[in-house]
């Protein structure tokens, strides 16, 4: 029996790695789900197996219960796919919250198979506590993401905010640090549940400060907070295949933490802290540049007439609903002869990779999508430069002017193309709430409207005949 | 304890197997990516298998059932959604 869970062990770990590995290139990625999949059978299989376990009808209930609420969580619409994300980093906190806060009273209770070393210890007080505080928190972020009324959308900061949450976060540690020392003492029960109850506050103190626009940081972060307390609970059930998952998801959530850290220009201990997100509106500049309207037929002629045309979505492309009528325009302008490539920011819509994810729902082969940093150097040949629903990644003011809040943040050269047509929806400043520049630069001209009806127009101005 | 050291080791070796494979990961792919890590990590199922199922006190039992209906909602979800994504890349 020993046996096969070892080997099984093995063999998970090894699919582990290969699903991973797979995911370097899309033509193989979906092998890696399958790879997955036949890991966490293998895995579930050979613990269920085993001789202590006997309550069989409570774990087929709770299996039940989470293909009843897994399913319909995996049909969400794609602009969803964030808030379901931090849903899951919740999930994925609690369960190993809930497996630490067991285990504690199972060895209290004298019940327990592990001997409990003080590493041990400090290796279950870790996992409540990172497992609970990835609990709140990402449920806070997927409330935030989702727009549920009573989470304010806004940053909310107060005096000495990271005062009260390190303060939180350092009781919590000191009392774990006391029942590492004292593991037998008659109050470590009720500390280990103050530890627990101080953690879910940490969580939620953690996010509130957190704007909107920080979601694809906030998003990595916690992802690797989740792979951490999978990890601390390998330490303490002592199994090598934990500590391994673990470790790859946390290395994952560590390198997209980076990547996103970088696009926003933010440091990394800027961001464990949380004091970020706190996006003042500049002061107007001195003098107000005025827009300049294009119509429609304008805009499909520059468009006819250009060889290479880049275009940049935001997230508000998807809020409009804009992605099939985006391929409309894609293939009625690549059949003209037409280059058309996508740049894509890496902080594009909410999560990493989101935007990536929304334009191959609308087919739009992903040979087209071409990332900032490849993209930019091409900018200043392109004849057209089409913003769709992104503001601040093509802000001009992010480069030299210090007194916005994304001063320093590498953007996408928009407002190097030889003509710029931006679709904008109303004459309102964008999510960190700053002017953008590029909107009133001297070859920028304006389209304003609702992305999708703005683009169902252009589409038939090329369909009707309109122009030949 | 010996397994201290030698649980510590895999976690290094682990961590750096994970930078090493995820840093070439597409970056056309990072939102399959992350629900595709998550679903892997839900692998504390088998620790939730243990507590839920083994003759433990009733309280345990349901701490450890509501953790097994956690982790097995990622496992589902998790994989579902990135085959479902992965699926939508294609090339021209």
């Amino acid at each position: 029996m020993h046996l096969i869970g070892e080997l099984s062990a093995v063999l998970a770990t090894a699919l582990f790695i290969f699903a991973l590995y797979w995911m370097n290139d899309p033509k193989t990625a979906r092998r890696g789900v399958i790879a997955g999949i036949v890991g966490m059978t293998v895995a579930v299989v050979a613990t269920w197996i085993q001789p202590e376990i006997i309550h069989h009808g409570w774990i087929i209930g709770a299996i039940v219960l989470g293909f009843a609420v897994g399913v319909p969580l995996s049909r969400v619409p794609l602009t969803a796919v964030p808030q379901r994300t931090a849903l899951s980093h919740a999930f994925g906190g609690l369960a190993a919250g809930l497996v630490g806060m067991a285990e504690f009273f199972l060895w209290k209770g004298g019940s327990s198979s592990v001997a409990m070393t003080p590493f041990r210890m400090s290796a279950l007080g870790a996992e409540v506590i990172l497992g609970f505080l990835t609990f709140t928190g990402s449920l806070m972020a997927a409330g935030k993401l989702q727009e549920v009324k009573w989470i304010p959308q806004r940053p909310v900061t107060y005096p000495g905010q990271n005062f009260v949450n390190i303060g939180v976060l350092l009781v919590a540690v000191g009392l774990g640090v006391a029942v590492v020392l004292n593991p037998g003492a008659p109050w470590a029960g009720q500390a280990f549940i103050a530890i627990a109850a101080l953690a879910l506050i940490f969580g939620v103190l953690l996010i509130i400060p957190i704007g909107g626009a920080d979601m694809p940081t906030v998003i990595s972060i916690l992802n690797a907070y989740a792979g951490l307390s999978a990890v601390a609970m390998g330490f303490v059930l002592d199994s090598k295949l934990l500590v391994t998952a673990g470790a790859l998801d946390g290395s994952s959530g560590l390198i997209l933490s980076i990547i996103m850290c970088r696009a926003m220009n933010r440091s990394f201990t800027n961001v464990l802290f949380g004091a970020f997100g706190k996006a003042q509106p500049a002061l107007a500049a001195g003098e107000q540049k005025e827009w300049k309207q294009e119509t429609v037929e304008g805009a499909a002629q520059l468009l006819e007439q250009a060889r290479t045309v880049v275009i940049i979505p935001g997230y508000g492309m998807a809020v409009a609903q804009a992605q099939l009528k985006v391929r409309e325009l894609y293939d009625a302008l690549t059949k003209r002869g037409v280059t058309v490539k996508f740049a894509i920011h890496p902080v594009a819509g909410r999560m990493p990779g989101h935007m990536n994810v929304l334009l191959a729902e609308a087919n739009i082969p992903y040979s087209a999508l071409v990332e900032m940093d490849e993209i930019n150097p091409e900018m200043p040949q392109t004849d057209v430069a089409l913003v769709l629903g992104a503001n601040d990644v093509v802000n001009p003011a992010a480069r030299y002017n210090k007194s916005t809040p994304i001063y320093g943040m590498p953007i996408i050269d928009a407002d190097k193309a030889k003509t710029v047509l931006a679709v904008k929806r109303s004459k309102k400043p964008g999510f960190a709430g700053i002017d953008n520049e590029l909107y009133v630069g001297d070859n920028t001209w304006m389209l304003f409207g609702d992305a999708k009806a703005v683009l169902s127009d252009l589409v038939k101005q090329f369909g009707s005949g309109g122009i030949h | 304890m010996t397994d201290f050291g030698s649980m510590l080791f895999v976690f290094v070796l682990a961590t750096f197997i994970g930078l090493g494979v995820i840093r070439r990961v597409s970056r056309l792919l990072y939102t399959p990516l992350m629900s595709l890590t998550n679903a892997i990590s839900a692998i504390a199922v088998v620790g939730s298998i243990v507590v839920a199922g083994a003759d433990h006190p009733l309280a345990i039992r349901i701490l450890g059932a509501v953790a097994l209906f956690a982790s097995m909602t990622n496992i589902v979800s998790g994989f579902m959604i990135t085959d479902r994504m992965l699926k939508m890349f294609k090339k021209q």
